[in-house]
């Protein structure tokens, strides 16, 4: 089958490439770009651990193609850290222990950075409904909603 | 899990895409949402050579109200809904309905029309536009033509499309005045199909008497199903709890569900009338002003 040319940012980078159409977004930031912060869990569209945001929405890069982002803009789990300083997410993770294996835990900050961008005070309830499509087996979600209301706060007041 | 190969094409006008699948045949699938498609391809249940990418396609992504129908584009996405205030103050039942199917995740990227297009039982929009009395618009090299929903899904996985038609509307006319919906689901965790789950449409007239009802059932038979004799009982009474109570147990046996590891045929026949005595209590309520 004959390969195409797509042009993607991703996050922040622009990559020009020929694919094959039949190539998932997930394998492709993987295995083409080497950008191996997005997990591959289920791989049938449930757990959520390959989230990206793709033009501001979160979606699951195991059920896209690649060919369907040329044009396009990705932020992956790698382009969350700014100038050596954590995301307000990324740190809320840390000081809240909102991972225990981590295998989660990049899906969860996409999901979190998309959502927080749409819903800047929200109950835990509304976080919860947010990542009712990221699994975590470990956590049992409680220390990841306290992560989500700790960037949030911290957004607030540093007015991002 | 990876696909097998296939052509990718990305038209920028509808016409291209009607033009594509006219040359293409049977062997093109349309890739909108591709919240089914995709997985569908990655476990090779589905092998299609010729993929049309219609996301490409601009002014397809509409839910507007006008001539008193709310209307829905081909690229809509289900989270749209949920965020839309003419659904909310016009057709709630569309936003219950959304919030149930998959995950938010996935209703980013899903469509509304691609909901329909798929024919599958289990999902969820049909019955409520069974109970809404939608109109599904399909468009072809001969132009536009309207099919009734009750028409669009004669069997599995089958629509009454051809192949080479495009559903590119839904057509929903906005319920009259002390109209009331609900969409109630069971379904074993986020993101799983319905054990089974009942929409309700109903208006009253100014006795408060029911003036038309409209019940949708899904993921208990072949195809979606339309409750017609729990509808037409339920035409011009009083909807009290006995009455309730006798038009689930009709729409109950109008069901055809069968055992898989959701369920026994016995347990999804009660759920269906258990749920639709729910949403009938739900869509009064509603129709009566209440939340």
């Amino acid at each position: 089958m004959a390969k195409i040319p797509i042009t993607v940012t991703v996050n922040g980078v622009e990559h020009s490439t020929e694919i094959e159409p039949r190539l998932l977004l997930v394998h492709f930031l993987r295995e083409n770009l080497r950008l191996t912060g997005t997990h591959i869990g289920c791989d049938t569209s449930h757990c959520g651990a390959c989230t990206v945001v793709l033009d501001g929405k979160p979606i699951k890069s195991c059920t896209a193609f690649a060919v369907q982002a040329d044009g396009r803009s990705i932020l992956t789990v790698e382009g969350l850290e700014q100038d050596g300083k954590l995301h307000p997410l990324q740190d809320g993770f840390f000081q809240e222990h909102g991972l225990q294996c981590g295998y989660c835990t990049p899906g969860m900050l996409m999901t979190g950075y998309a959502f927080l961008k749409e819903n800047s005070d929200p109950s835990d309830d509304e976080i919860r409904q947010a990542i009712s499509g990221n699994l975590c087996r470990c956590t049992g979600y409680v220390n990841i909603v306290k992560a989500y209301q700790y960037a949030a706060q911290k957004m607030r007041e540093g007015g991002a | 899990m990876i696909p097998r190969s296939f052509e990718y094409y990305s038209p920028r006008t509808l016409d291209e895409a009607i033009a594509l699948l006219q040359k293409l045949g049977p062997e093109a699938k349309l890739l909108s949402g591709g919240q089914s498609l995709i997985p569908m391809m990655k476990l090779r249940l589905l092998s299609p050579e010729h993929i049309v990418d219609i996301n490409r396609i601009p002014d397809l992504d509409y839910i507007s109200e006008t001539d008193g129908h709310l209307k829905i584009g081909a690229l809509a996405r289900e989270h749209e809904l949920e965020s839309s205030e003419v659904v909310k103050n016009k057709v709630p039942i569309l936003a219950d309905t959304a919030k149930v199917i998959a995950d938010p995740l996935v209703r980013s990227q899903a469509t509304i029309c691609g909901n329909l297009a798929h024919g599958d039982p289990a999902n969820d929009h049909p019955a409520t536009m069974l109970a809404l009395g939608a109109t599904v618009v399909a468009t072809g090299p001969g132009g536009k033509r309207e099919i009734g929903i009750e028409d669009f899904f004669p069997g599995l996985f089958t629509t009454a499309l051809e192949p080479e038609e495009i559903l590119t509307e839904i057509k929903i006319p906005i319920p009259p005045p002390r109209s009331g919906g609900a969409y109630l689901k069971l379904e074993r965790k986020v993101g799983d199909f319905a054990t089974a789950g009942v929409a309700v449409q109903i208006t009253l007239d100014e006795s408060g008497a029911c003036k038309r009802a409209g019940l949708g059932l899904t993921n208990v038979g072949m195809t979606p199903i339309k409750a017609r004799q729990a509808e037409s009982f339920l035409n011009g009474k009083q909807l009290d709890d006995a009455t309730i109570q006798q038009a689930a147990e009709i729409a109950a046996s109008e069901s055809q569900p069968m055992d898989d590891i959701r369920g026994s045929a016995d347990y999804k026949r009660d759920l269906v009338r258990v749920l639709t005595a729910r949403a009938l209590t739900t869509a009064l309520n509603r129709a009566k002003g209440g939340a």
